[in-house]
């Protein structure tokens, strides 16, 4: 069990380590988040202003901080569908995967989830930070939600990781997975919350939200964070994290079984 | 139940089989990559496994390791089924696939190892042990804290096999590990993987093209072919197989016309104007003594040499026999 345990983090540092190796990259996807998260400021500032100061429970301080946390979470949780995975499927390379006395999902998102951790310095930490600085925001006083918030985050980027592996097994059966990753990269993003809260969505567009993974990754770890709506309210947020992941996890457990009699190593 | 069904050898195939749905312009079709298989492997033998590209080779060292899953037939690797038991048999096997990497692109060659290390739960004392003789065998040393993307195709080459090897495995495969080396990366490779075998006792299986790579590492040859099994035994013996002819080449005091009518021998080609002459004959029928006598009876031999069958022709002959 500690060996087990032994072998999925060192998996974890290795993709802490190798997403550190690109360190402009990291500083390019700042000044993109940056960028980005000023012009949500200036159109949900606007909009928050044109409702006359607040809208479904959002001022400026707190639209701010729900702009710079999604900011700063776009670097580590995956709202692109795209993957290492994906292509090593598509290219054959898979088979080496499969030559490791490791459980390839483990696998994957053990190494996924340690980009993300890296992710955070460079790009998550900065986004915040400098979205505090420029912008201001408000941030809760009670240390519970960081607590909460920091459990979520952490749920957040792994069950990314968990939906785009999805995506990547499809491969299995799809080979080319282009189109199940742009359709990813359409849905995550807006029904993750990404674009606006969703909370400013109507009623029954936020039930569709709902009912997939996505607020799960951005949404819920951002609410958490910035604690709105009390610990009761974190605390439930959390728990149907966990719910999803389980739900996830258990889908791409089941997939990769399936796809492992259907899969013709790609490439000879 | 398993060791009691595997008995002892590495590799034990029946009637292994795996067929591929390919698309042929509209229509599909059913294309048989390796049809009835059946070999057995013992351990500690060394195992030249070639075939014409297409051929099924890969196919099968996928099916031996459980990536594929067979379409049909029996295999035991190690006395596991590939496919259910595929991470127990990982622990027991190594490959080095020449055309795929291992390594992690972004990562030194060394955090590669450690995280290889980590993944098959050697304990500290086995990973330094394996670590330091790999490194010393392979002459990792100079490149070891280099980023796998920053190295030549031979420093490449020569990290995938620690790699491969660093879990000590009882069953190396190797598909094509030579591919694209030069001469004395190639030779550096062989001698490092005859000393392994001489070692730990290692059982190889190598796909290759090379045929220096079968001379000097295989005592024993499987040739595949449209995935059925073309030969299996050791090289002389495919050499008298396809009846492969030894080549005497003379070199004479002075020019004489072509020997042709000498007993047992075929004249091949004469160069500067027949001071050289090159001669065939069948090393079951005749020897080169008798036939070097012969020549002796119509002129004078300065030097002769004799030439092996090429490897490449044997196997050429073999594909064209079945077709």
């Amino acid at each position: 069990m500690r060996a087990t345990a032994r072998v999925y983090w060192r998996l974890l540092a290795a993709g802490f380590r190798r997403q550190s190796a690109y360190r402009l990259a990291a500083l390019g996807g700042l000044v993109a988040n940056l960028t980005f998260g000023l012009l949500k400021v200036a159109i949900l500032f606007a909009t928050v202003r044109a409702a006359g100061g607040e809208l479904h429970g959002y001022d400026t301080a707190s639209m701010s901080t729900y702009v710079w946390l999604s900011q700063g979470l776009l670097g580590s949780v995956n709202l692109n569908g795209r993957t290492d995975l994906a292509l090593r499927v598509k290219d054959g390379q898979v088979a080496v995967d499969f030559l490791r006395p490791v459980d390839l999902q483990a696998a994957t998102l053990a190494t996924e989830a340690g980009m993300s951790l890296f992710a955070l310095i460079p790009r998550g930490l900065p986004s915040v930070l400098l979205g505090a600085l420029v912008v201001g925001m408000r941030l809760p006083s009670n240390p519970v939600f960081y607590l909460l918030g920091t459990v979520s985050l952490l749920l957040g980027i792994v069950i990314s990781a968990a939906t785009v592996y999805l995506v990547a097994v499809a491969g299995f059966w799809l080979v080319e997975t282009r189109g199940l990753q742009i359709l990813y990269m359409l849905a995550s993003g807006f029904l993750g919350g990404l674009y606006v809260p969703l909370a400013l969505f109507p009623g029954w567009l936020r039930a569709v939200a709902a009912a997939t993974p996505f607020p799960s990754i951005m949404m819920d770890p951002i609410d958490v964070l910035s604690g709105l709506g009390g610990e009761a309210h974190a605390a439930g947020l959390v728990l149907a994290q966990l719910a999803w992941l389980a739900g996830v996890a258990a889908a791409g457990q089941a997939l990769t079984r399936a796809g492992r009699r259907r899969l013709e190593v790609q490439g000879g | 139940m398993n060791s009691a069904v595997g008995s002892g050898a590495i590799i034990e195939t029946d009637g292994l089989t795996r067929e591929f749905r390919v698309r042929d312009g509209r229509r599909k079709r059913l294309l048989t990559a390796v049809d009835g298989l059946t070999v057995r492997v013992e351990p500690g033998e060394a195992v030249g496994y070639i075939g014409a590209n297409g051929a099924g080779k890969s196919t099968t060292i996928k099916m031996l390791t459980g990536i594929l899953v067979p379409t049909a037939g029996r295999v035991l690797t190690c006395g596991l089924r590939p496919v259910p038991d595929r991470r127990r048999l990982a622990r027991q096997v190594g490959v080095v696939f020449g055309q795929r990497s291992q390594l992690w692109w972004d990562l030194p060659v060394r955090e590669s190892l450690r995280i290889l290390a980590a993944i098959h739960m050697l304990s500290r004392a086995e990973e330094n042990d394996r670590t330091a003789e790999l490194v010393e065998q392979l002459e990792l040393g100079e490149f070891l804290s280099v980023p796998v993307r920053q190295l030549s195709l031979g420093q490449r080459m020569r990290a995938e096999i620690a790699a491969a090897l660093l879990h000590s495995p009882r069953l190396v495969i190797l598909d094509e590990p030579t591919i694209g080396l030069d001469v004395l990366s190639k030779q550096r490779l062989r001698e490092f993987l005859i000393g392994e075998r001489r070692r730990h006792g290692t059982t190889l299986l190598l796909t290759t093209h090379d045929m220096g790579d079968v001379e000097r590492l295989c005592d024993r040859i499987l040739v595949i072919d449209h995935g059925r099994l073309a030969y299996d035994g050791d090289l002389p013996g495919l050499s008298r197989t396809v009846g492969a002819q030894r080549v005497l080449v003379v070199d004479l005091a002075e020019p004489v016309p072509d020997l042709t009518g000498l007993d047992g021998a075929t004249h091949l080609s004469s160069q500067a104007g027949g001071l050289r002459q090159r001669l065939a004959f069948d090393a079951e029928k005749t020897t080169a003594a008798k036939v070097l006598a012969a020549v002796s009876g119509q002129a004078e031999v300065l030097d002769l040499t004799v030439e092996e069958p090429d490897i490449e022709d044997v196997v050429r002959r073999i594909y064209a026999a079945s077709r």
